[in-house]
């Protein structure tokens, strides 16, 4: 599903990742870790298409297309979804709005119909229940006034709307207390199927007792250094970062 | 233009309000003084209007110039918003549209006219708010005054219907407009008046138009003004309020469409615990300039003002902003605020904007802010990370901008009509003549016909 070879990406001239592989099959989760800095969010980011990083070397493919070759927009209509670490406050624009508009482009480019009004408030009942969000989220502008919580939570609730094929949690569990976070890892294995993929990045072991990975992956200065099973979550939580720290020393 | 008013002075004066013609003497004066403002008078300082006087245009002060049928050309589609509908033709109240009956006293018709019918009224408030000693377009237009609309509510009367008022700018020759406006809400009555002001030809205008507005003691004016012309127009319009205890006030400018436009808005809140709510939205393309002018004047205590400026501004258009407040010394416990914010959509469209803030009296709340930004980046990366793309997200976030004024709409029908021509606007899809803001389509046909 997607395949990452040497990847190199920088900004400001600065290389932050610096040459990562990856591969990921359907029906697979697998978590990226490691001590802050070590370029996790960058690697969420080059992946969803932000502007602000340069790639500089190496190519992803995702379900057999040049990823790197598409706008932000048509990554997203060809089924990948990004959890922000921090969504965007949108005053003026409604939820509702924004998931039909969303939701539309994306069927369109699949040649499917635009959803009529009252397919689309069905969906939208049924993802809310799904992830057990509050009625009254979706009746506001996006995330305006949103708690941190309710932020993630607005997140999972659009991916549950847009239903993706790959989607990355970028530290989805960061600042979250247990229920929000047990709300959140809830949805996340709902929408869980063997024909997609999970992509959870986090700092912590914590969210990784809730969605528990096939493979660990431990990235460092822009590298990922080490890959395992999910025992290498539990290994980091006792040990911390600072032995790999000491392995991987340039 | 003295000596054009001095040509015309026996038509212009011949059957006209004594009150009328008894404020052209100061304003002769007042203008040979003050001439047209140029941008050297601070007020003007970011539209010179003398340029645009500059141009040749006709200009018969006692006729419209228009002799066809105006429901033909325009034809109302009143389920968007039931309303007594009034026209003004070139800035002459236009005869022959029908509406239902008014309300028992309530008067609205033209100021030609009725002016002359209520002599009581007119010694009362004429020229009362408007400066025509001290700004030279007000001078002109006083010097000038023949007709407009008129708009009378009584004591107690609550006026349920809007009172929709279509200006419409029309004829094959490139035309002055010069029009007088005249609005009186009595003690604790109530009402809510639309002014749309349209092209329907190609040729330039130039309009000069003034509007007096008396809210008395506990009585509710709802004011809105929704300009949607043709880039050959340069409209300046004055709208000058005065509120009396306990009154409300809001009025609304939306400019949608427009070559040039100054808006001078002047607020007094002359009496006490009275509230004032004045907003407004500009979205300007090409060489589109709008400059909106704002005087909120805090004469008496326990006053509240809101107000707020929006735009969004595109390509290589230009604007301004001036929010003045004034708090005089017996204005303790003045609640004042006020905001201007801009979205410049190119690095070649320019704002200028200034709050201007002065404080006499000790106990007062205030706060004023500006803006100038861009787009949100992190809001476009947001929306485009869903599979929005990238011009349909712009025209999201510049919808979110502009919609805290549209919010501010309390005519439910309106509300709706404006989003939708918004959003329209925002995607280039609202002609000049594309439609009437509250009354529906223009018939093509008919428009196409010289009148």
């Amino acid at each position: 599903m997607l395949k990452i070879k040497d990847l190199h990406a920088m900004i400001d001239g600065k290389e932050i990742l610096r040459g990562i592989s990856l591969d990921v099959k359907p029906g697979e989760i697998h978590a990226i870790m490691g001590p802050n800095g070590s370029g996790k969010s960058t690697l969420a980011a080059v992946l969803t298409g932000n502007e602000a990083f340069e790639v500089s070397e190496g190519m992803v493919e995702f379900n057999g297309k040049d990823l790197l070759e598409m706008s932000p927009e048509d990554r997203a209509r060809e089924g990948l979804f990004l959890s922000f670490q921090y969504p965007v406050e949108i005053p003026g624009v409604s939820m509702t709005n924004f998931m039909r508009t969303a939701l539309n482009e994306q069927r369109k480019h699949r040649g499917q119909e635009v959803l009529s009004a009252s397919d689309f408030l069905k969906l939208m009942r049924d993802k809310k229940n799904l992830v057990e969000i509050d009625s009254d989220l979706t009746n506001r502008s996006v995330n305006e006034g949103f708690s941190g919580g309710e932020k993630k939570k607005n997140e999972i609730f659009q991916m549950a709307m847009l239903d993706p094929t790959l989607s990355i949690l970028d530290e989805t569990d960061s600042g979250l207390d247990i229920d929000a976070l047990r709300v959140v890892a809830n949805g996340v294995n709902k929408l869980r199927r063997s024909d997609n993929a999970t992509i959870v990045i986090t700092h912590y072991q914590r969210l990784l007792d809730y969605i528990v990975p096939d493979y660990v992956h431990v990235l460092y200065k822009g590298r990922i250094v080490k890959s395992a099973g999910k025992e290498l979550a539990q290994e980091l939580e006792e040990k911390g970062y600072d032995w790999i720290k000491k392995e991987f020393e340039d | 233009m003295i000596a054009l008013f001095d040509e015309n002075r026996h038509l212009i004066e011949q059957g006209a309000s004594p009150v009328v013609n008894a404020a052209r003497e100061v304003a002769t004066e007042a203008f040979a003084r003050l001439g047209i403002p140029s941008s050297k008078v601070e007020a003007y300082k970011y539209t010179n209007l003398q340029a645009w006087f500059k141009a040749t245009y006709r200009f018969t002060p006692t006729e419209s110039g228009f002799s066809g049928n105006i429901d033909e050309v325009f034809t109302c589609d009143v389920d968007a918003l039931e309303s007594y509908t009034v026209f003004a033709v070139n800035g002459r109240y236009y005869e022959g549209s029908s509406y239902t009956r008014l309300p028992e006293g309530v008067v609205i018709g033209s100021f030609a006219e009725l002016s002359v019918k209520h002599p009581e009224l007119m010694h009362k408030f004429y020229g009362k708010l408007a400066p025509a000693d001290a700004d030279g377009v007000v001078a002109l237009n006083t010097l000038l005054a023949c007709d407009g609309i008129f708009v009378y509510v009584p004591k107690n009367m609550v006026v349920e219907k809007p009172i929709q008022v279509v200006n419409i700018l029309t004829g094959d020759t490139d035309r002055m407009v010069n029009q007088r406006n005249f609005i009186v809400i009595e003690e604790n009555a109530q009402a809510r008046v639309l002014f749309c002001d349209h092209t329907l030809s190609n040729s330039r205008f130039l309009v000069n138009s003034v509007t007096e507005g008396f809210v008395d003691a506990s009585g509710n004016l709802d004011f809105y003004n929704i300009q949607n012309q043709h880039n050959g127009v340069v409209q300046v319009g004055g709208y000058y309020f005065n509120q009396e205890t306990k009154s409300v006030l809001s009025a609304n400018y939306f400019t949608l469409n427009t070559g040039v436009t100054r808006n001078n808005i002047f607020a007094r809140l002359g009496g006490v615990h009275a509230e004032n709510h004045i907003s407004g939205l500009y979205l300007t393309d090409k060489n589109m300039h709008v400059d909106n002018f704002s005087f909120i004047d805090h004469a008496m205590p326990d006053c509240e003002s809101n107000e707020l400026f929006k735009g969004v501004m595109d390509d290589g258009s230009t604007g301004a902003f001036t929010g003045r407040i004034m708090v005089r010394p017996d204005a303790q416990r003045t609640n004042a605020y006020q905001s201007n914010n801009n979205l410049l959509l190119t690095d070649n469209a320019r704002m200028n904007t200034r709050p201007q803030l002065e404080i006499y009296a000790d106990d007062v709340k205030c706060s004023h802010g500006a803006t100038v930004g861009q787009l949100d980046e992190k809001a476009l990366f947001y929306l485009r990370a869903r599979g929005i793309g990238k011009e349909e997200a712009t025209i999201l976030l510049m919808y979110a901008f502009a919609y805290e004024v549209i919010e501010k709409i309390q005519l439910p029908g309106l509300k709706e009509q404006i989003r939708l021509l918004v959003e329209k606007r925002f995607r280039g899809e609202l002609d000049k003549c594309d439609s009437c803001i509250v009354c529906g389509q223009l018939n093509d046909k008919i428009l196409n016909a010289s009148v």
